[in-house]
């Protein structure tokens, strides 16, 4: 095992040990690691099958093979970006409802004079 | 609106609005035998103590949510209580109350579904900054190309409401400018909107909405959402 597959595979690994970690102490939610789990998957199984990575980029015929898991990184980090905003959008909708509710539940509760 | 008369809920969004909306709680009650209420939308100023005293019905939300989300739940509080008509004025004193009966007549005659008080209809004395009026043209010409609505004033938000749009407007309504995406909803339930003319007043107290650096911001998003609306399903 040479330098780089060593370094690679020790900090794509702990990557995946540390979100297991956050899922198990539920600092995490389940449905938001899913993508995290799955990149840092990727990840450790690139740097271990070095010779995969070579043929997939070859195969989509990409010169280098690095410039390919640039490629992969990039949009494993739009993915979760997108997934956040959706989330966000989500959690906005929920507040103004409860925010609504709230108030319509104080005016019940005697807010009348 | 079988035979008794109509129930009447004004609803005033208000956000930092404690030096006008007092006094304008008062005048609308004593001209209108209607029910007032006002949605304070998160006000760190004394607009929930002001609007109560003047005796209000008061809804407070606990954070700031948008006029959108204001104006919404004054339309899901009269849903709940069986009003058959809303009229929506703004807190601030830019409305001329004494414009109300002209924005209910076609409604309580059965005419329209929603009519919309319109500061560009008949004589007017409203002078808008340059990039106000620009916005407004924008839009006017967005809202008749895109519903064939003949519409003067798309960003008003003095307007009523019968109880068709009151139920629809509880579960669905824009959140930032809800005016212009308003006109899509209507095109798409067929509901019959007219303009009527209206007095507007520049702003006496507090600070505008739109201020000029979100002007664009305003211009984007209302687009946006008004060509998303147009292919939005409602379930």
């Amino acid at each position: 095992m040479n330098r780089v597959t060593l370094f690679s595979t020790c900090a794509s690994a702990g990557f995946l040990l540390y979100i297991l970690e956050m899922v198990r102490r539920r600092k995490l939610r389940e449905e938001y690691s899913i993508l995290w789990l799955a990149g840092s998957v990727v990840i450790l199984l690139l740097s271990l099958k070095q010779d995969w990575l070579v043929r997939i980029a070859h195969a989509v015929g990409i010169a280098y093979p690095p410039s390919f898991l640039f490629l992969v990184g990039i949009l494993f980090i739009l993915l979760i970006l997108i997934h956040f905003s959706i989330a966000i959008s989500k959690l906005h909708q929920m507040n103004k409802k409860m925010a609504q509710e709230m108030a319509m539940l104080k005016e019940r509760l005697g807010g009348e004079p | 609106m079988e035979g008794t008369s109509p129930h009447i809920l004004l609803v005033l969004p208000a956000y930092q609005e404690e030096r006008s909306i007092g006094g304008l709680i008062r005048s609308l009650r004593e001209r209108y035998p209607y029910d007032v209420l006002v949605v304070n939308d998160g006000s760190t100023d004394r607009t929930s103590e002001s609007a109560r005293e003047a005796g209000a019905i008061l809804l407070d939300l606990p954070c700031n949510i948008g006029i959108g989300g204001a104006v919404q739940t004054g339309f899901q509080y009269a849903r709940n209580r069986g009003y058959d008509v809303v009229v929506r004025i703004d807190g601030d004193g830019q409305h001329e109350v004494e414009d109300i009966p002209k924005v209910l007549e076609p409604i309580l005659a059965g005419r329209a579904d929603a009519v919309i008080g319109s500061r560009f209809l008949g004589e007017t004395e409203y002078r808008g900054s340059i990039p106000r009026i620009f916005g407004i043209r924008f839009f006017r010409l967005l809202v008749n190309v895109t519903t064939g609505y003949r519409v003067t004033d798309p960003t008003s938000g003095f307007f009523a409401i019968n109880r068709s749009l009151i139920e629809f407007y509880s579960h669905h309504y824009p959140s930032d400018y809800p005016e212009v995406d308003a006109y899509i909803l209507m095109h798409r339930l067929k509901s019959r909107a007219v303009e009527v003319p209206v007095r507007m007043y520049d702003r006496t107290e507090g600070k505008s909405s739109i201020t000029a650096f979100r002007a664009v911001y305003y211009m984007v998003k209302v687009t946006l959402s008004y060509l998303i609306n147009r292919i939005r399903r409602f379930g």
